[in-house]
């Protein structure tokens, strides 16, 4: 609970430096957020790549790995469409479009500001953004209710990338690789699920 | 092929390579916990930073809280079922 604490710290800590810095290079901010996710990635990689049991468990696994991404899917769907009435004008159609980004905010938001048009694009941004965030803020509070899946449910396509370390740390190295697994099926179905519904 | 997966493999190999020298992998997990807050600072900061966001906070954010929330809840409580009936029991 104090490691979340800490990293809320510095999530908000963040957004005051963006704040007083808007306006001059913004670049740089995306560029070091960049170059921190590939040193993340690496330090993953050589975590799993040194402990080599993970492959062994996913021969064990076998089907049982494909329920992980079809149960993001349906039990995203479902949320957003029982909140869908709560929305003012936003259709259950556009609720579900949103809900298809599954957390990877960046293409999901420009091809929904593609299809309509911009608030409904900044909705989908902060949507899956505010959704990776929850990941890293509540993963372990999500661990301790729903089990071991839930933080890699909640980071949706995210758990590929951004929130794996944080899936990792909580989980255990034995999830990364589902955890890969799952992001990956969700960050490819994006773009066809965001249209399907559009 | 997707740069952030080339970095993935690339740790994998370096992994495989240094599996014996447990003095380095030791340091890792904290490591990766101070690389998880430099993320989120500089995620952070692209937010702020960003006007369009910035701006329509208060009209769109509230919107897109609900969904989120919403997509979370489902997500987790659907991971259970497949949670408690698939995975619990092999551990």
């Amino acid at each position: 609970m104090k490691s979340s604490i800490v990293i809320i710290l510095f999530f908000a800590a963040g957004i005051i430096s963006g704040l007083l810095m808007n306006g001059s290079d913004l670049s740089i901010g995306s560029g070091m957020s960049d170059y921190a996710l590939h040193f993340l990635l690496f330090l993953i990689g050589i975590s799993i790549g040194s402990d080599l049991k993970v492959f062994k468990i996913i021969k064990k696994l076998h089907f049982k790995v494909l329920l992980v991404p079809v149960s993001v899917i349906i039990g995203t769907l479902a949320g957003v469409a029982a909140v869908s009435s709560l929305i003012s004008d936003v259709t259950l159609n556009e609720c579900l479009a949103v809900g298809s980004g599954f957390g990877y905010y960046s293409l999901s938001s420009i091809y929904i500001t593609e299809l309509r048009g911009e608030s409904l694009g900044v909705i989908a941004l902060l949507s899956n953004i505010i959704r990776e965030v929850i990941t890293l803020i509540a993963a372990p509070v999500m661990l301790a209710v729903f089990g071991k899946l839930a933080p890699i449910a909640a980071g949706g396509a995210t758990s590929m990338d951004t929130t794996l370390p944080i899936i990792t740390r909580y989980s255990g190295k034995d999830y990364a690789v589902i955890s890969i697994f799952s992001g990956t099926v969700l960050t490819v179905l994006v773009p066809f699920m965001v249209t399907m519904f559009l | 092929m997707n740069s952030v997966l080339i970095a993935l493999i690339l740790g994998g190999l370096t992994g495989f390579l240094v599996k014996q020298r447990k003095a380095i992998l030791k340091h890792l997990d904290r490591i990766t916990f101070y690389s998880v807050l430099a993320l989120l600072f500089f995620l952070g900061f692209s937010v702020g930073a960003n006007d369009v966001i910035v701006k329509n906070l208060h009209s769109l954010g509230l919107k897109a809280l609900t969904l989120s929330i919403a997509a979370v809840l489902g997500s987790v409580s659907a991971s259970w079922i497949v949670y408690r009936f698939f995975f619990k029991s092999r551990e």
